[in-house]
């Protein structure tokens, strides 16, 4: 039984990694999850310099999902160099790096930076809901969305994932543009924005007033746009969202996904990654399936 | 590298000790090494409630591996947790954060104050604590509970917003009033007791450490939710900004600001 799979290159021993955001550079997780066994660690975003983010409170919980807005807090890409990469060097996992900035300068001094670090692939977030510059201003314009991504490719030596926002009305456009703009594999979704209201106080439930909705209330439009996007691109998708168990983890990829990420649900579940990892080796006995690859877009 | 785990814990007991405040004993591993000052995360059955609820931990015996999680019903979560009889299973994660330092309070005067749902945490550091005198101040709105206990650990002095029982108005009006001199606070509670003890504590010359909380996603470092301003850069973060879980929830009054 095979579950390795290629992105742009680059091989993962499974197709199960870790949403940027809700894993930190892993090094916390890693006393619940044995990080060798995940296909690969995607680290909280990282600027060129350091960012305190959002005022508290950042999060709200609310049915089947949170809001958040941190905003990007972040210890600056040279703290990030010299503690975080060598951290994560130590297992056997692949290493994606999310790349957050307020400019486009600042995008690419971060690629610059990591172009000679053992890291292994680039996700470029241009969908973070939650800071006032950058993030989804450069996500929600396919002009802009396809300029990011040439720009930042001048600067890489890794391949690039960019990482597509739902907040659109088409978000094949965005794809179309970030594939022609050069992009390796996009991402997808980021958070959908939303709110809440605590009505007993009469005031917002987080500080920022508007979050990035995660969790499993958003996966049947994560579904959706990976659907969408496959249909639309040829280049390779990480399809996230919601996932909790393998069997979503399995709705993306056959709804044509290539890997897939476990954010939110790890706040729930500190292993749930490796639940979804055995899970689709279980799927793929059931169902005699010799290599995950052959259930990729599977449903047509 | 990965030796924690969520654990199923067993309910031991639970009743309501005072109005919509619950007292759960539970069995797990946690209380091998638990100290006073940490807390658990609790995960609810219903599993559209996605986060944990972090609960300070109120009394640890180590002997039976158990632990007293003593709660307000605020929520759904907590609702759904008061609703727990004995035998049945409670997914609890730690102990987590870090607890009291003790050591400062050796051979010196100690007020251990705790406020409204702040007050379980400083039973087991009431039990525990090691000073040459201590005194508890609890703030409550009317009722009170825990204070039997408390008063089996030291001078117990409480004080009620309507002047029911104790001093009438708050924790710092309950130490002036009975003239409480010491060298040391301890102290859990809403964030205007923390502050208004922050003050007092500088204007005393006193040590003063406090147990802050905030709304949690992970409780384990990881997300970031919830930070706390700090005076000085925060070795983790490069920003002025300590995460709650993870450096605290016990924090030096002087180095955050609140």
């Amino acid at each position: 039984m095979n579950t390795s799979i290629k992105l742009a290159g680059v091989t993962l021993k499974n197709p199960v990694m870790t949403a940027s955001g809700t894993f930190g550079s892993g090094a916390e997780y890693s006393e619940f999850v044995d990080l060798n066994q995940l296909g690969a660690v995607v680290t909280k975003g990282v600027a060129n310099i350091p960012w305190p983010g959002n005022p508290t409170p950042r999060i709200a919980e609310v049915s089947s999902g949170m809001l958040n807005a941190i905003g990007l807090q972040n210890p600056g890409i040279d703290v990030f160099m010299k503690r975080d990469i060598p951290f994560l060097q130590q297992y056997d996992t692949k290493i994606i790096v999310n790349v957050c900035g307020k400019t486009t300068e600042d995008y690419c001094e971060v690629v610059e930076k990591l172009a000679d670090c053992p890291v292994d692939l680039l996700e470029i977030n241009i969908s973070c809901p939650n800071v006032k510059e950058g993030g989804i201003a450069f996500g929600q314009n396919p002009k802009s969305v396809e300029a990011i991504t040439r720009e930042v490719k001048k600067y890489a030596k890794q391949p690039i994932i960019m990482k597509l926002s739902p907040n659109v009305t088409d978000i094949t456009e965005t794809a179309k543009a970030a594939e022609a703009g050069g992009a390796d594999v996009l991402s997808l979704i980021n958070t959908l924005t939303g709110m809440k209201i605590d009505v007993e106080r009469q005031r917002f439930a987080i500080a920022n007033k508007t979050g990035g909705l995660s969790g499993p209330a958003i996966k049947p439009v994560a579904v959706r746009m990976v659907y969408q996007v496959a249909n639309a691109v040829k280049i390779p998708l990480i399809g996230m969202g919601g996932i909790c168990n393998a069997e979503d983890a399995l709705e993306f990829i056959l709804a044509g996904a290539t890997a897939v990420s476990v954010g939110t649900a790890n706040f729930s579940n500190p292993n749930t990654t490796l639940e979804v990892v055995d899970g689709i080796e279980d799927y793929m006995r059931r169902h005699q399936v010799e290599d995950v690859k052959d259930l990729i877009g599977l449903v047509k | 590298m990965s030796e924690k785990v969520k654990e199923s814990a067993v309910i031991v007991s639970q009743e309501e000790i005072s109005l919509n405040i619950y007292s759960m004993w539970i069995e797990t591993k946690a209380a091998k090494t638990a100290v006073p000052g940490q807390f658990v995360a609790l995960y609810s059955n219903d599993k559209s409630r996605m986060l944990p609820r972090p609960i300070s931990i109120c009394e640890i015996d180590k002997k039976n591996n158990r632990l007293r999680l003593v709660y307000r019903v605020v929520g759904k979560g907590t609702e759904e947790f008061s609703t727990y009889q004995a035998g049945a299973n409670i997914d609890i994660l730690g102990p987590l954060g870090n607890g009291f330092p003790m050591e400062e309070a050796k051979g010196k005067k100690a007020i251990i104050v705790g406020g409204g749902i702040g007050v379980p945490p400083m039973l087991e550091l009431a039990k525990q604590l090691d000073a040459q005198k201590k005194y508890i101040v609890c703030g409550y709105r009317d009722l009170l509970f825990l204070d039997n206990e408390l008063k089996a650990n030291g001078e117990f002095y409480p004080a009620t917003e309507n002047g029911s029982v104790g001093t009438k108005g708050t924790v710092i009006d309950a130490i002036k009033e009975n003239k409480i001199d010491a060298d040391v606070i301890y102290a859990c509670g809403p964030m205007p007791m923390l502050k208004a003890l922050k003050e007092y504590a500088q204007a005393n010359n006193m040590q003063a450490w406090i147990s802050l909380e905030e709304k949690m996603a992970c409780g384990i470092g990881a997300c970031l939710a919830c930070v706390c301003k700090t005076t000085q850069k925060d070795e983790h973060t490069n920003v002025n900004n300590a995460r709650i879980c993870k450096e605290g929830p016990v924090f030096n009054a002087k180095e955050v600001e609140i």
